[in-house]
């Protein structure tokens, strides 16, 4: 099977700005899902069921329906509606790469509360009681205590969650976006050749891939190196 | 050994239980989202002028017409693999495409047009069209034109799976254009309620070099048997009539062209 | 409300059903054998399954979907070629849909059959071995049956992500419930209604699913003590 990639290495610009779309896409979706995550695990261990069962109903939904569905109605469905189109928020509706990022971020934010809050409720006791009995408020309590500690026990689930939202920007190639996949499927339609077209692209996944699990390697070293098990 | 054998044959027995090639039987890969020449109706069946088309020739060379649905950019690499023996989806001859497939003789010939806001004008793209964005559909000859003519002049072009969704695009604003077949544009978007306060601009798109001599059917390259009687049906059906039967359930002109 | 849709939408999402079940069933068989390649002495094996398991998961399922669809059938046209079967073997797009997901998930369930069977206590397959049942006895009739209680929590994982990764397959042309919304909205340029409809239905799928594998987790830890918490 003869790969001609004299095309690819030409096209190498448009693969690189597809690499630099989708790393761009990835970190601010990233980084609000967490943001948004933090209040919604808390909702979710919340005692009072005004604030548990919102955000029981949010990430069963957003877990429940799939990336793609999701995607398709905040970018064509949304924009389908005057009231939506007039409104201030259009400036940033009607940008693909807006859109794209406000899914994904919501998407993650589902999935990284439900894991936050598994973390939290599986908080070793011990710690709780150590910081009442230390007089330390609800507040610090959570801030100094609880968080911190959940964060850190969550860390290798959080990065399984990571690598999947890597996949997941792939879909931003089916709302116009130029990322990697898009780039590939550009290459295609120039010049006819899916083969080489989409290995370049699954290659390039699979390197970002490992470069982000050696990357949380090196964290879990850094922030979960308590837990390791002992090495002599 | 033995049965791995067994199995790999089991295997390729149950696979070919699938295996449909034979000479009375055509496979025809059609977009199906590219109305009027090719769409679905609510019931889910294909209707549209390829369509139409499509059986008139498959009945004129006495062979079964097999119709598989596909994204426009798929089917000439689907060509290629063997997965369709012919593309009936208002597809351009162009000398590009030539150099992978072989075409047919033309079916129909309508140029391209841009489609916006109504009260725009445009009287040279590159220049009316700078900084603005242009919608146009993934692997077309649009998509050609405006990649090597327009985005070199600073016109953003925006790449969709489909026409359709490019018409959504326009019509919520984030595009201020786009490029398409005049037909097509007029019967899918213009006509309807979302394409009010939209219209045609601008010149008539007709390159030859991007556009060439009109539609045609797309065959493998080589596929001389299926190429010869292809054309020679198109010949019989616009001699006898039915071409002109088939055109006039849907165009009020003559969409065939010189 | 559906503006005459709904019947093919509902078409749609029992082709969407059979696809995901047809590929779960493909899945789980794939995954018990990369689990067992991954825990097997013999090296090769293991590397194998290694390289199935992170190659596969490593590159999104949209790349993955495009390169089977096109790259699948030329090798098969090759393959039958070299194997001087003359005629073409058309693979249709729900078969390829089927193999394409089967062979990704079989991935991921590698891993979490890989899991669970690492959480079986050693002494059982042991006590086995010192029975004088052969490696594949010892698989199929003590550690499979123990597996499954264990691999519940992750299976129903990857069955959920299974059912709504199928919503991908409409890119290759497959008429599932997605594509028919697609199809509905382009013409009715109504596209949230139709896809609110889709998402709807997805839920219920997910819901049903969560619902029935939680049955099957009770049924399968009947007898065994839980910790107190």
């Amino acid at each position: 099977m003869m790969l001609d990639y004299s095309l690819i290495w030409q096209n190498l610009p448009l693969y690189l700005d597809g690499i630099l779309l989708t790393l761009k896409v990835l970190l601010i979706s990233l980084a609000c899902g967490l943001a948004l995550a933090v209040p919604l695990a808390l909702m979710r261990v919340s005692r009072a069921c005004l604030l548990r069962y919102p955000a029981w109903l949010y990430t069963y939904v957003i877990r429940g329906t799939p990336m793609l569905v999701q995607l398709f109605l905040i970018y064509y469905g949304l924009a389908q509606f005057e009231a939506v189109r007039g409104s201030v928020l259009w400036p940033y509706l009607s940008s693909a790469t807006f859109c794209t990022c406000l899914a994904f971020a919501i998407n993650t934010s589902a999935y990284s509360a439900e894991l936050l809050a598994g973390s939290l409720r599986a908080t070793p006791r011990g710690e709780i009681e150590a910081a009442r009995a230390m007089g330390m408020s609800r507040l610090t309590l959570y801030r100094r205590i609880l968080l911190p500690s959940a964060l850190r026990r969550a860390l290798p689930q959080y990065s399984n969650e990571v690598l999947m939202m890597l996949q997941t920007t792939s879909l931003a190639s089916i709302v116009t976006l130029v990322d990697i996949t898009g780039a590939a499927k550009t290459f295609n339609a120039r010049y006819y050749l899916p083969f080489e077209a989409f290995i370049t692209a699954g290659l390039i996944y699979l390197v970002l891939t490992f470069m982000l699990v050696r990357l949380f390697k090196l964290a879990e070293r850094r922030w979960l190196a308590y837990l390791a098990p002992r090495k002599h | 050994m033995n049965k791995t054998g067994l199995l790999g044959a089991l295997a390729l027995c149950a696979v070919s239980a699938l295996a449909q090639a034979d000479q009375g039987s055509l496979r025809i890969g059609i977009e199906a989202a590219y109305p009027p020449f090719s769409y679905r109706t609510p019931q889910g069946e294909l209707a549209g002028f390829d369509y139409d088309i499509g059986n008139a020739l498959c009945a004129q060379m006495q062979v079964k017409c097999q119709w598989v649905i596909q994204e426009f950019d798929g089917m000439i690499p689907s060509l290629k693999v063997r997965k369709i023996d012919a593309v009936l989806s208002s597809m351009s001859i162009t000398a590009d495409r030539l150099k992978s497939v072989d075409f047919s003789d033309k079916y129909y010939h309508t140029p391209g047009k841009f489609a916006m806001k109504a009260g725009s004008q445009i009287s040279d793209p590159a220049v009316d069209l700078k900084g603005k964005k242009l919608g146009v559909q993934r692997a077309s000859t649009y998509d050609r034109f405006a990649t090597e003519q327009l985005q070199e002049a600073g016109v953003e072009v925006v790449r969709y799976a489909s026409q359709n969704e490019a018409f959504l695009d326009l019509a919520s604003g984030r595009l201020d254009a786009t490029l398409a077949d005049i037909v097509n544009t007029e019967e899918s978007f213009i006509k309807t309620p979302a394409g009010q306060g939209f219209t045609l601009v601008g010149p008539d798109i007709n390159d030859p070099q991007y556009f060439g001599r009109g539609a045609g059917i797309a065959v493998r390259k080589g596929d001389s048997a299926n190429l010869a009687r292809l054309n020679a049906a198109i010949a019989a059906i616009r001699a006898n009539g039915t071409y002109q039967q088939v055109q006039a359930k849907y165009f009020p002109f003559d969409i065939y062209g010189q | 409300m559906l503006h005459g849709y709904g019947s093919s939408i509902l078409d749609g999402a029992w082709l969407t059903l059979n696809l995901a079940l047809l590929a779960m069933a493909l899945a789980i068989s794939l995954g018990l054998v990369g689990a067992a390649c991954r825990l097997s002495p013999v090296k090769w094996l293991a590397t194998l399954g290694e390289v199935y398991a992170t190659v596969v998961r490593g590159i999104p399922d949209l790349v993955l979907i495009l390169l089977v669809f096109y790259g699948g059938q030329d090798l098969v046209n090759r393959l039958a070629l070299a194997l001087g079967y003359e005629q073409y073997i058309d693979i249709n797009p729900f078969i390829a849909g089927v193999c394409t997901m089967g062979f990704i998930f079989g991935a991921y369930l590698s891993e979490t059959f890989r899991g669970a069977f690492m959480a079986i206590p050693r002494g059982q397959a042991e006590a086995g071995a010192a029975y004088g049942m052969s490696g594949l006895q010892v698989f199929w009739r003590i550690s499979v049956p123990q597996m499954v209680r264990l691999a519940i929590p992750g299976f129903t994982n990857n069955w959920l992500v299974l059912t709504k990764s199928t919503a991908l397959i409409s890119v290759i042309g497959l008429q599932d419930m997605m594509f028919k919304a697609k199809n509905a909205a382009d013409a009715t340029h109504q596209p949230f209604t139709f896809f609110l409809a889709v998402a709807a239905l997805y839920l219920l799928m997910t819901s049903l699913s969560l619902l029935l594998l939680r049955g099957v987790e009770k049924r399968y830890s009947v007898g065994c003590r839980t910790a107190d918490l």
